[in-house]
């Protein structure tokens, strides 16, 4: 099967940093790719060049064949591109249910004459984007908080409100940078569950997260940043073995280790 | 049945427009009721703008200025019905604030609050010193769009004060109304969304930049109605209506009462077109009394007097 998302040659620099750099791989519809990599090896840079946040300053995005390099966020959306935030991204006054709802946005979204004067028209879609939410937030386990005031909830029920929200976008690509952080073992393990469903549907994931237990066990493909260079690739077998991967994990710890003294 | 807060705050306005008047003690009171209204319906559009998008604009007075002197002008030099500048005067208000906002609002920070600024100093300087149109710093007759025959014709006999009471009510109602199916819509939504994140509502899909001009082009009409009904009921404008003061004024009542709430701004509305009536103090240091509700504002209760209130109320009925 051809790939959903193609990345091709991205690089970035920030002044003299050269966050990523040529970093090149594919997602295909139904698999998890994890991109893993010691703090600051670029993974949430690469993230928000694919996602529209950072222009590359390098390299190709393609999205089912299309170019959309340094396209809007917005833009992306509409062509099937959905994400989470590592460091949350929610409408903290709005209550749960309605940042799921948001999710909805290109779906419920009609005239603006229409939504002023409560038309028919945008009354329906707007209660068929709440029944929608309605069902992501139990697929979440979060219906209990549904009215709940989001900015007031744990950090692990906001991670989990942000995956609901972006599956409510119907997409076909899924990133997710981080989302078993914050978690206890038990929520890990349904996140663990839920990305496995979503991939299972057809949906192309892009996975970046720190618990290696959760990458080993899910990924289909592995992706090992190092100081914004791709180092390694493979199945995740091959790269808990490689060398190359396991010495910059190492380094690093053995140079935080060094740090603190 | 348990009322939406949509269904609660109109009940409020509706009660609250339909019995004050049981209660006045002269028909100045009339008076003092239709400019709250008036004064209301600008707030609104600052709820959508501010309360909503979470926007600043410095400069709604100017489109407060071109509703007034459409109104003034257009029926002497096109020979339209007052009724029909008032709609003249919100077109041309929206679609300066459309021409004006597409370049800024694509911008990221306080570009908004800036331009704003100047395009109410703009028109502020325009009405005053094209005397030849406007007859300068004076100010202009406006035509009576004949409101008081309407309702005779309805058999009302209202006092003209008394007329414009009922009618500017009644529109600050349908602006209330407005806003409030908007809150809870797609478009109100987004609005939200991308006042808590901008980033967020990207990626959810909203077109930021245009959503923003969206919330923009509805308040200037907003504003742009609210100064042509002062100018039809007063039967005379000045260049006032547009000025840095005004723009400052509208801004601080929506503040003060709550902006991210219609009933709030408009709670606002009320006591800061009353005070200047009750107090004559707040009429002579007005630019510092205004200063000093902001601040106390912004430092005690960020979310302005009624949703304050409220939640102090609830939370001890808890
Ligand atoms: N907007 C920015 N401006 C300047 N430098 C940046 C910016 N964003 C990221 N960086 C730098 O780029 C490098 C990569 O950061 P990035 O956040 O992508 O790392 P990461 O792999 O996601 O790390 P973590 O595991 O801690 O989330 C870091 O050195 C970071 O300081
Ligand atoms: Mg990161």
């Amino acid at each position: 099967m051809t790939a959903l998302l193609e990345i091709e040659g991205l690089g970035i620099r920030f002044g003299g940093l050269k966050a990523v750099q040529d970093v090149s791989f594919s997602v295909k519809p139904g698999e998890i790719v994890s991109v893993i990599g010691p703090n600051g090896a670029g993974k949430t840079t690469l993230f928000n060049m694919i996602s529209g946040v950072y222009q590359p300053g390098q390299g190709k995005v393609r999205l089912m064949g299309e170019d959309v390099t340094g396209m809007s966020p917005h833009l992306l959306a509409r062509r099937g591109m959905s994400r989470t935030f590592q460091n949350l991204q929610i409408f903290q006054s709005m209550t749960v249910l309605e940042n799921a709802i948001a999710g909805f946005h290109l779906q419920e979204r009609g005239s603006v004459i229409g939504d002023l004067l409560g038309l028919p028209g945008s009354r329906r879609r707007a209660r068929a984007a709440k029944e929608g939410a309605e069902a992501l937030l139990a697929r979440v386990d979060l219906s209990r908080a549904a009215e709940r005031e989001a900015g007031g909830l744990s950090y692990g029920a906001l991670k989990r409100l942000e995956i609901a929200r972006a599956l409510a976008l119907k997409p076909k690509v899924l990133l997710l940078d981080e989302p078993a952080a914050g978690c206890n073992a038990v929520e890990t393990e349904e996140v663990d569950h839920l990305i496995a469903e979503v991939a299972a549907s057809g949906i192309a994931i892009l996975l970046v997260e720190h618990d290696m237990k959760m990458v080993m066990r899910i990924s289909n493909h592995i992706v090992v940043l190092d100081h914004g260079e791709k180092i390694a690739e493979g199945l995740p077998v091959d790269i808990s073995r490689n060398p190359k991967v396991i010495e910059a994990y190492l380094g690093t710890q053995a140079e935080e280790n060094h740090a603190e003294r | 049945m348990r009322l939406s807060e949509k269904h609660w705050t109109l009940l409020i306005l509706i009660v609250l427009v339909a019995l004050t008047p049981f209660f006045f003690p002269s028909s100045y009171y009339f008076r003092v009721g239709s400019l709250i209204f008036i004064n209301g319906i600008a707030v609104t559009g600052i709820v959508i703008l501010t309360g909503y998008a979470g926007q600043i604009s410095l400069g709604h007075a100017g489109f407060a200025g071109i509703g007034a002197y459409t109104c003034a002008l257009a029926p002497v030099h096109l020979g339209i019905h007052p009724a029909l500048a008032v709609v003249l005067g919100a077109a041309i208000s929206g679609a300066l604030a459309w021409l004006v906002g597409r370049p800024i609002l694509r911008l990221k920070g306080y570009y908004l609050a800036v331009a704003s600024l100047g395009l109410g100093i703009l028109v502020s300087m325009l009405l005053t010193n094209e005397a030849w149109l406007t007859r300068g710093p004076d100010g202009i007759d406006v035509p009576d769009p004949g409101l008081r025959d309407l309702f005779r014709a309805m058999g009302l006999g209202f006092s003209a004060t008394e007329a414009w009471y009922v009618f500017n009510g009644f529109m600050l109602i349908v602006g209330a109304w407005l806003a409030l199916n908007l809150y809870d819509s797609p478009t109100g939504r987004a609005l939200r969304a991308l006042h808590g994140s901008e980033i967020a509502a990207r990626t959810v899909g909203v077109d930021v930049a245009g959503a923003k001009l969206t919330a923009l082009v509805i308040s200037a009409v907003y504003a742009s109605v609210s100064g042509s009904l002062l100018a039809l009921q007063n039967k005379f404008i000045t260049p006032d209506v547009s000025g840095y003061m005004h723009s400052i004024e509208i801004v601080t009542m929506a503040v003060l009462g709550g902006a991210g709430s219609v009933l709030g701004a408009i709670f606002g509305a009320g006591i800061l077109t009353m005070l200047p009536q009750v107090l004559t103090v707040f009429a002579e240091y007005e630019q510092i009394l205004l200063g000093l509700v902001m601040m106390l504002v912004m430092i005690f209760m960020r979310e302005g007097l009624l949703p304050s209130v409220l939640r102090l109320v609830r939370g001890r009925g808890e």
